[in-house]
């Protein structure tokens, strides 16, 4: 059992003009789009979106909804030539997604990979940032790696996991629905206000939370569910299912990042492999996820369907016991380096957040928010309700390094950190090289004028004096890895004799 | 719930052993911590001079239309 499998995140970012609340977002996430791609010399029309495999209404649980019948947010399989849309050389998109610039990391293997190309992502919207604010006779954008608006708004930080087709979906909703009721203390990304609206006065650990309202739905931006069944694998249908995480926050601290993506890796891989022995159904799942955001001092009682009661660290704790006894006894004395790493932070915290959730101030996200806010609180006497609090909620998250206070504390060596910023810097330009995004990125970076579009699972090239487009499916998202095609792309000056060469290796 | 408890309690007893945290014990890592202690003050400093000096009408300026 290892953490490593096929994983990637998609970090939608919150957008605002300064002194200008009307600004249309839409219309602002294209430029942001646009400030990077022209910045590259690619037209955002140049390699678009190859919509055919992409399938939003299809449902795990095994049934499309009609198209009539879905919400119009649902139909993200429709091409609107007024959204910019645009696969860069990282094998990474970036798009409007509604209204919010997104961009969604290449495909990776491990926890730390997804950390870095994530970052990488950061970086990419903070050059649209300083683009967009060098244009003269313009108040710029700022953007925000945050969750919502404190106002009732919240858009998405997605988690997506390659798993095995022939795991029941019921085994996922089973055992993930009571670790995801209990994740959040891990990593969390903090929150000033109580409530969808901020109805009420508070602090609370997660920023997405109140914003779940079901347990398993295929809905994203309504009626959100704690499990998501959209079934749209970007991969062989009969061997793989995406499962697609809406339920995580975005975070900022490695440490926490890698916990969120390396735990939820682990327990996944132990329901592919029916390894979990118990039975930790939570009672009231969506009721109670909300009772433990809401609780900082983490003694929020979870009650489960037999009756027992514990606090979210103590559920977390089954789950590490599970995955620890399972290591020992499946793969003894060969746990590789990312799963050992993960395991052993994993234990760490979960100690640190039982004896005294303060001392994850440089590991977590909201813990880390809530130390500088209670630090105000202390100094100035500002209660839960202050604007200044509100501010340094929204402040913490902005991707500029001298004015987000995450970046801030950072900078002052108060959180720590796993990312390396030259790794960082890397993944802005180059794709993984371990998964099928090498392929696309390196096309893209190499072919860049004969690629009529791309997706997760195609590249389809324009090439001169073919009459029709080339679509080379790339459905298996562990080939055309470095070690498969990087000396074939090396060797092939143009993407005509690329084709021919992958024809001849086929045949 | 007495196997949650207990295994929950022996995790954490024997954690220190098992994943010894180099920082945590060490008198520079506690130096360290308290010096970040005292530095909270130099923190907030620092936060002042960059948070948005309108703070009622920065909050209410961030509107966002909801997403995924």
């Amino acid at each position: 059992m290892t953490v490593l499998r096929v994983m990637g995140i998609e970090t939608e970012y919150g957008i605002s003009v300064p002194g200008d609340p009307t600004a249309n977002p839409m219309l602002l996430s294209g430029h942001v789009v646009n400030a990077y791609a022209s910045a590259r010399g690619s037209r955002t029309g140049q390699a678009s979106w190859d919509y055919e495999d992409e399938m939003p209404l299809r449902d795990a649980r095994g049934f499309e909804i009609p198209r009539q019948l879905a919400d119009v947010t649902q139909l993200t399989d429709e091409e609107d030539p007024t959204l910019a849309n645009v696969v860069l050389t990282n094998g990474a998109r970036l798009y409007v997604d509604h209204a919010h610039p997104e961009y969604s990391s290449p495909e990776v293997t491990s926890p730390r990979a997804a950390l870095c190309w994530d970052q990488a992502g950061e970086q990419i919207m903070l050059e649209s940032v300083r683009r967009l604010s060098a244009v003269p006779g313009t108040a710029g954008v700022n953007l925000y790696k945050n969750n919502t608006d404190g106002k009732g708004a919240s858009y998405g930080t997605h988690e997506n996991y390659l798993m095995r087709r022939e795991t029941p979906f019921s085994d996922i909703t089973h055992h993930l629905i009571p670790f995801f009721v209990a994740r959040q203390v891990m990593c969390g990304a903090g929150r000033v206000g109580i409530g969808q609206d901020s109805t009420s006065a508070g602090f609370q650990i997660a920023q997405r939370s109140d914003f779940f309202e079901v347990e398993v739905g295929l809905e994203t931006t309504l009626k959100r569910p704690i499990i998501n069944t959209r079934d749209e694998p970007h991969a062989v249908a009969s061997l793989y299912r995406r499962l697609h995480v809406i339920i995580g926050d975005a975070n900022q601290c490695d440490v926490a990042g890698l916990l969120k993506m390396g735990t939820t890796s682990l327990v996944l891989a132990m329901i592919e492999d029916q390894a979990l022995d118990v039975d930790l159904s939570v009672r009231k799942p969506v009721s109670t996820l909300h009772a433990v955001s809401h609780d900082p001092s983490l003694q929020a009682l979870i009650e489960l369907r037999d009756g027992r009661t514990m606090t979210a660290v103590q559920l977390l704790w089954v789950y590490y016991e599970q995955a620890e006894r399972y290591l020992q006894t499946r793969s003894p004395g060969a746990v590789d380096d990312d799963t050992a790493e993960v395991m052993s932070r994993w234990s760490r915290v979960l100690t640190k957040l039982e004896r005294d959730p303060m001392e994850c101030v440089r590991e977590i996200d909201w813990v880390a928010k809530l130390a500088l806010l209670q630090g105000y609180r202390d100094r100035d006497g500002l209660e839960w309700s202050d604007h200044r609090l509100k501010a340094i909620d929204i402040q913490w998250s902005d991707v500029r390094p001298e004015k987000g206070l995450f970046h801030r504390l950072a900078q002052r060596g108060r959180i720590e950190a796993l990312t390396e910023d030259a790794d960082v810097k890397a993944a802005i330009s180059n794709p993984p090289e371990d998964t099928r995004a090498y392929f696309r990125g390196r096309c893209l970076e190499k072919y860049p004028t004969e690629i009529a579009a791309a997706s997760w699972d195609s590249v389809i090239f324009d090439v001169p004096g073919q009459r029709s487009l080339q679509r080379v499916p790339m459905l298996e998202p562990l080939r055309g890895t470095r070690a498969g095609v990087g000396d074939l792309i090396d060797r092939s000056p143009d993407a005509s004799t690329l084709l021919l060469e992958l024809a001849a290796a086929r045949s | 719930m007495p196997s949650q408890e207990h295994s929950r309690t022996q995790r954490r007893d024997e954690t220190p052993e098992e994943v010894p945290e180099p920082n945590a014990a060490s008198p520079e890592a506690s130096a360290r911590k308290d010096a970040l202690d005292d530095d909270i003050d130099s923190v907030l400093d620092e936060i002042d001079g960059v948070l948005e000096s309108n703070a009622e009408e920065f909050v209410r300026g961030f509107v966002q239309k909801g997403g995924q």
